[in-house]
């Protein structure tokens, strides 16, 4: 079983998030980044299925050279090799242009019978990466998985919507994108760490997966953000202390709002 | 005036609100033609002729049904090729978002998601606003490729009324080998709570780690205002509450005209999902915790004590 687990370095959700002014394209140098919390689900499942049988577990990630952090986590946390796509053309690309730059290198890997995602990057959440891959590399695809078993030549998942909970089977070789209700993602142990270090990683540029640079970044992405503003943050209201009449004093507010 | 195709939400032909929204979207660029797939088109046909839909694009094949996103992908980019429309707007739902991408990719056009706003653009296309980073900044945006292809969050828009002519056109698609490749074989229905949909909701009560995994006086409470209750990752991760009740990052986002935060303190990943609420009220026995700092007003006190007698007062109040 060859899994690739495809995994995003984002700018840290607890640091202060903002644009450049330049190009309005995210800022991933100026804030502190670490693997997306999202993926680490990703690759902890992925382990799990090599180590009850048997493969191995590539990482792959596309992005500047501070993403190949996000590499080296999960290759502490045990996955096998590792594959950066790293090229300047790159920069400002959209979910499209990654979606394609993904999807060339999951071919040039090779042999993959699982290609699993998390199910949403923390910073542009928008859970459409998984869809594209699936659709580019002709794939059935499997979102947001909160119970994984691959059995032969299928994978069977759960998926908890809102309205029902589905069991959904796909055929090998499949995309499954999984939830943070999946797993409880290990941390590095001390001898993960060691071995990481020994690990090969393989860097790539887009003339190694056949990728004009005309198909991707800035200039090439579909869709412009025009401008973007910071929300002024929100003005803190009325605090009271409970002292035997706070839930009347709360029903006091909301019948001044319309509420009630 | 172009079409402007909006895919319907709607459990066998109950029609979803965001689906009123979208189509009242849709009137300010061009001319909404619903696409509705599945069964149950005449109870729908109503709700869609009054929220202004002139024409009915219907796809009843099975193939389309059972099958999860990637036959409504092949449908949706025959309708965008043959009707050539201004845009294609899709709720922002997770389903609806993978149809959204995977049509993207196959019409080759630009995709914008989640947006909160939709406008038409000075010399044709359309203006997107989003709300990005936790709700930190808005992002204007426009589609530079192919149709505009939009998936568009609940309470985006007040649905207005416009009568409309909802002909109906069956549409005959030939659904790909490749896109039936991933089957539902069970759905368990889950069990309704009566109370509305978590995204979609006016008012929102929400229970965290605060509750000890009592949440009786949180639903007491959502209940007195015809509210939808939701939970932080604190209380969903301790098995107190279902997970697709979760708000938050990795959950659902909402943005109720009143949410209200029991015993929650505030993290980063619950801002993401409620920060863009119109009005925000807390109770929490910690008078530090971060949620007080978003709040319209705020009790510090014990959620137990406090909103038994705020539902009191409330159900007082509205006899």
């Amino acid at each position: 079983m060859n899994i690739v687990v495809c995994v995003k370095y984002v700018p840290d959700a607890q640091s202060e998030r903002t644009f450049n002014e330049s190009d309005n394209t995210t800022d991933r140098v100026g804030v502190d980044g670490l693997l997306s919390e999202l993926d680490e689900y990703a690759v902890e499942e992925a382990l799990k299925i090599v180590e009850a049988g048997e493969g191995e577990v590539t990482v792959l990630t596309v992005g500047p050279d501070q993403a190949a952090d996000a590499v080296k986590k999960a290759l502490q946390m045990g996955a096998d090799k590792g594959v950066h796509v790293n090229d300047e053309a790159i920069h400002g690309s959209d979910s499209v242009a990654t979606s394609l730059v993904l999807a060339e290198a999951i071919k040039k890997i090779g042999d993959a019978d699982l290609v699993l995602t998390g199910m949403a990057s923390t910073d542009g959440t928008m859970s459409v990466v998984p869809a594209m891959l699936a659709e580019r590399l002709g794939l059935p695809q499997v979102t947001f998985a909160s119970e994984l078993t691959v059995d032969g030549q299928q994978v069977t998942i759960r998926r908890d919507g809102d309205a029902a909970s589905e069991t959904i089977v796909a055929s090998l070789p499949a995309l499954v994108s999984v939830t943070d209700q999946i797993n409880e993602p290990r941390y590095p142990s001390f001898k993960g760490i060691m071995a990481a270090k020994k690990k090969p990683v393989e860097t790539w540029g887009l003339a190694d997966l056949g990728v004009d640079a005309s198909q991707v970044g800035l200039d090439a992405a579909w869709t412009k953000v025009e401008s973007f503003t910071k929300r002024p943050p929100r003005q803190q209201g009325q605090i009271v202390t409970d002292e035997g009449d706070g839930g009347t004093k709360l029903a006091e507010f909301l019948s001044a709002q319309k509420f009630i | 005036m172009a079409e402007v195709l909006v895919l319907v939400d709607h459990a066998n032909g109950t029609v979803r609100k965001t689906t009123a929204e979208l189509l009242t979207i849709a009137r300010r660029l061009g001319e909404p033609s619903a696409v509705f797939v599945g069964d149950g088109f005449d109870a729908a046909k109503e709700t869609l002729a009054k929220y202004g839909a002139e024409k009915v694009y219907r796809v009843e094949s099975a193939d389309v049904t059972d099958y999860l996103v990637a036959p409504q992908a092949e449908v949706l980019a025959q309708l965008v090729e043959k009707t050539s429309p201004a845009a294609v707007l899709i709720p922002s739902n997770s389903a609806g978002k993978e149809v959204a991408a995977r049509l993207a990719i196959k019409t080759e056009s630009g995709l914008v998601t989640d947006a909160v706003d939709v406008q038409p653009k000075d010399g044709g296309g359309v203006l997107t606003t989003q709300s990005v980073f936790a709700g930190s900044y808005s992002v204007s945006a426009t589609v530079t490729k192919g149709t505009p292809i939009v998936t568009v969050k609940p309470n985006s828009a007040a649905p207005e009324e416009a009568a409309g002519a909802a002909a109906d056109e069956v549409v005959e698609v030939a659904v790909s080998d490749a896109a039936k490749t991933a089957r539902i074989t069970e759905s368990k229905p889950k069990e309704a709570t009566g109370r509305p949909e978590l995204t979609e909701a006016a008012i929102v009560v929400s229970g965290g780690r605060g509750t000890g995994g009592d949440f009786s006086k949180v639903e007491d409470f959502a209940d007195s205002l015809g509210a939808a209750v939701g939970a932080s990752r604190a209380a969903v991760d301790a098995g107190w509450y279902p997970h697709t009740s979760q708000v938050g990052q990795t959950g659902k986002q909402v943005s109720p005209q009143l949410y209200v935060a029991c015993g929650i303190s505030g993290a980063i990943q619950h801002r993401a999902g409620m920060q863009t609420s119109k009005t925000i009220v807390a109770i929490n026995k910690d008078e530090e915790a971060p949620i007080f700092e978003l709040v319209d007003f705020g009790v510090v006190g014990d959620l137990f004590s406090v909103l038994p007698q705020a539902t009191d007062a409330v159900k007082a109040a509205r006899g």
